[in-house]
């Protein structure tokens, strides 16, 4: 118990810290790289809380994606912050005192933390997705079988927030394929330097790719049993894109996964878990309950819909993430 | 008190920084990784009230008897994914209106448009029209 206080306070310690530094300072470019530490620093502190599968999505995602494409942005625009006006500052000291202060009120209320008898605890559905859930579905991953089973209409809802988000970026930064026109008119520039250039860098990257990928597939299938699932796997399979992406170029990345494919991948996932919320209400069950997939077999069932869902996401998280880094990358080099 | 609430008033802390660089800063990138910050601490706060002394991640298994709650963690989880996607969205407006204005300090930006409203001729709008097709 002293162990897990010390790691804890050691961990939330380097996060405000980091917090603050990020505050304080005007290089955007070393923002972000603070931004992904505070990122990995998280993902230590969701293991020491038992959040496994959260994690791995903080790690891939928060150090991962999001900083790629935060610096993409910063190589697009300006990356020095201007210096804070006086009078800009009031609001925000004021914002901060009003929320502290009723959050710091509020928080007087709230149970100790760990303890067993909070509300969280000994709310009945506790029982249900804990216990009852290894009879009714039957697999050891409670985090997998509530994500894709008990709340599969809210998971669904979720993804569809992502594809939408996937539209909006590309909407916003003009379609994915270049004009013909002006490629012949204006050979892209050889750079003095190229990642792919560099020999380790080279080596490195293309030698971890295929373990990457594996890995991904390895995530996703094996979520029912380990930490691991659709949004996870996706988002590694996606920052294993960006990889090849950032070392061999966007032309070289975009040849391996053309535009219409992606854009295919992208619709395919979220129709196939509406598909199959259509299949069960087809065979006689309300939508999205797995049971009647296998009549007389309900476990079976769970097991074969969850394998299905979790597929689908996995297929949608892992190519609107691609298709978004595509959409920043192919902005700069067509600028 | 302190000993068992400091870990909820630290993700509040986390919060509170983001809120202010949200609300104080004018850089929209800065913004944005406030945001982040921000967020950040919601879903530890989230994580942290599905905790429980002594458990262990919600992955049944012979011999273990608690376990930490999986619904948050399935929310989180989710709001991760749906965050990035998010922060994508919020970055290409950044990415636009740097084309349009040629500056991601909202300053510069109100400052912008106030000139423009008052001299009535809305050039900024068509030179953003024109970098924004090319």
């Amino acid at each position: 118990m002293t162990a897990f206080s010390l790691i804890n306070i050691v961990l939330l310690a380097i996060l405000v810290a980091t917090a603050v530094t990020i505050t304080r300072l005007r290089a955007l470019y070393e923002a972000a790289m603070l931004a992904a530490l505070f990122s990995l620093v998280t993902a230590c502190l969701f293991v020491l809380l038992d959040a496994l599968d959260v994690a791995f999505t903080e790690a891939a995602v928060g150090v991962g994606i999001s900083t790629v494409l935060i610096l993409g942005v910063l190589a697009l625009t300006r990356s020095r912050e201007a210096v804070t006006q006086r009078r800009r500052r009031l609001p925000g000291v004021a914002a901060v005192l009003l929320v502290g202060g009723t959050l710091g009120y509020a928080s007087l209320d709230l149970p100790a933390f760990g303890a067993a008898d909070s509300p969280v605890h000994s709310h009945p559905l506790t029982e249900v997705y804990l216990h009852q859930s290894q009879e009714a579905v039957g697999i050891p991953n409670t985090v997998t079988s509530v994500l894709a089973s008990y709340r599969g209409l809210d998971t669904l809802g979720e993804l569809v927030v992502v594809f939408t988000a996937g539209l909006a970026v590309v909407s916003l930064l003009g379609p994915l394929r270049r004009r013909r026109p002006t490629r012949p008119e204006r050979p892209r520039p050889i750079a003095d330097f190229d990642l792919a250039d560099y020999r380790v860098i080279r080596v490195v990257s293309g030698g971890l790719l295929p373990f990457v990928l594996l890995f991904a597939l390895y995530v996703l299938f094996h979520g029912e049993y380990g930490p691991g699932g659709g949004f996870q796997a996706g988002v590694i399979f996606a920052s294993g894109f960006v990889l090849y992406g950032l070392v061999f170029g966007l032309d070289r990345a975009q040849r391996v996964v053309p535009h219409a494919a992606l854009w295919s991948l992208v619709t395919l996932g979220l129709l196939v878990y509406i598909g199959l919320g259509m299949a069960t209400m087809l065979l006689g069950g309300s939508f999205l309950d797995y049971d009647v997939l296998a009549p007389g077999n309900p476990a079976t069932g769970q097991h074969l819909g969850i394998l299905v869902v979790e597929t689908a996401i996995g297929i949608t998280v892992a190519s609107v993430m691609t298709t978004i880094f595509f959409s920043f990358a192919g902005r700069g080099v067509s600028r | 008190m302190i000993a068992s609430h400091y870990v909820y008033w630290t993700f509040f802390a986390l919060m509170l920084i983001g809120l202010y660089v949200v609300i104080s800063h004018g850089n929209l990138l800065k913004k944005l990784i406030g945001l982040t910050l921000f967020q950040v601490g919601v879903f530890l706060f989230y994580i942290g009230l599905g905790k429980r002394d002594g458990g262990s991640a919600p992955i049944i298994s012979d011999g273990v008897e608690v376990y930490s709650h999986p619904l948050p963690q399935v929310l989180i989880l989710t709001a991760i994914v749906v965050g990035v996607a998010t922060l994508a969205v919020g970055l290409a407006l950044a990415v636009r209106i740097f084309e349009a204005y040629g500056t991601v300090e909202e300053d510069e930006v109100v400052e912008r448009d106030r000139a423009d409203l008052a001299t009535g001729h809305d050039g900024h709008q068509a030179a953003g029209r024109d970098s924004g097709g090319s």
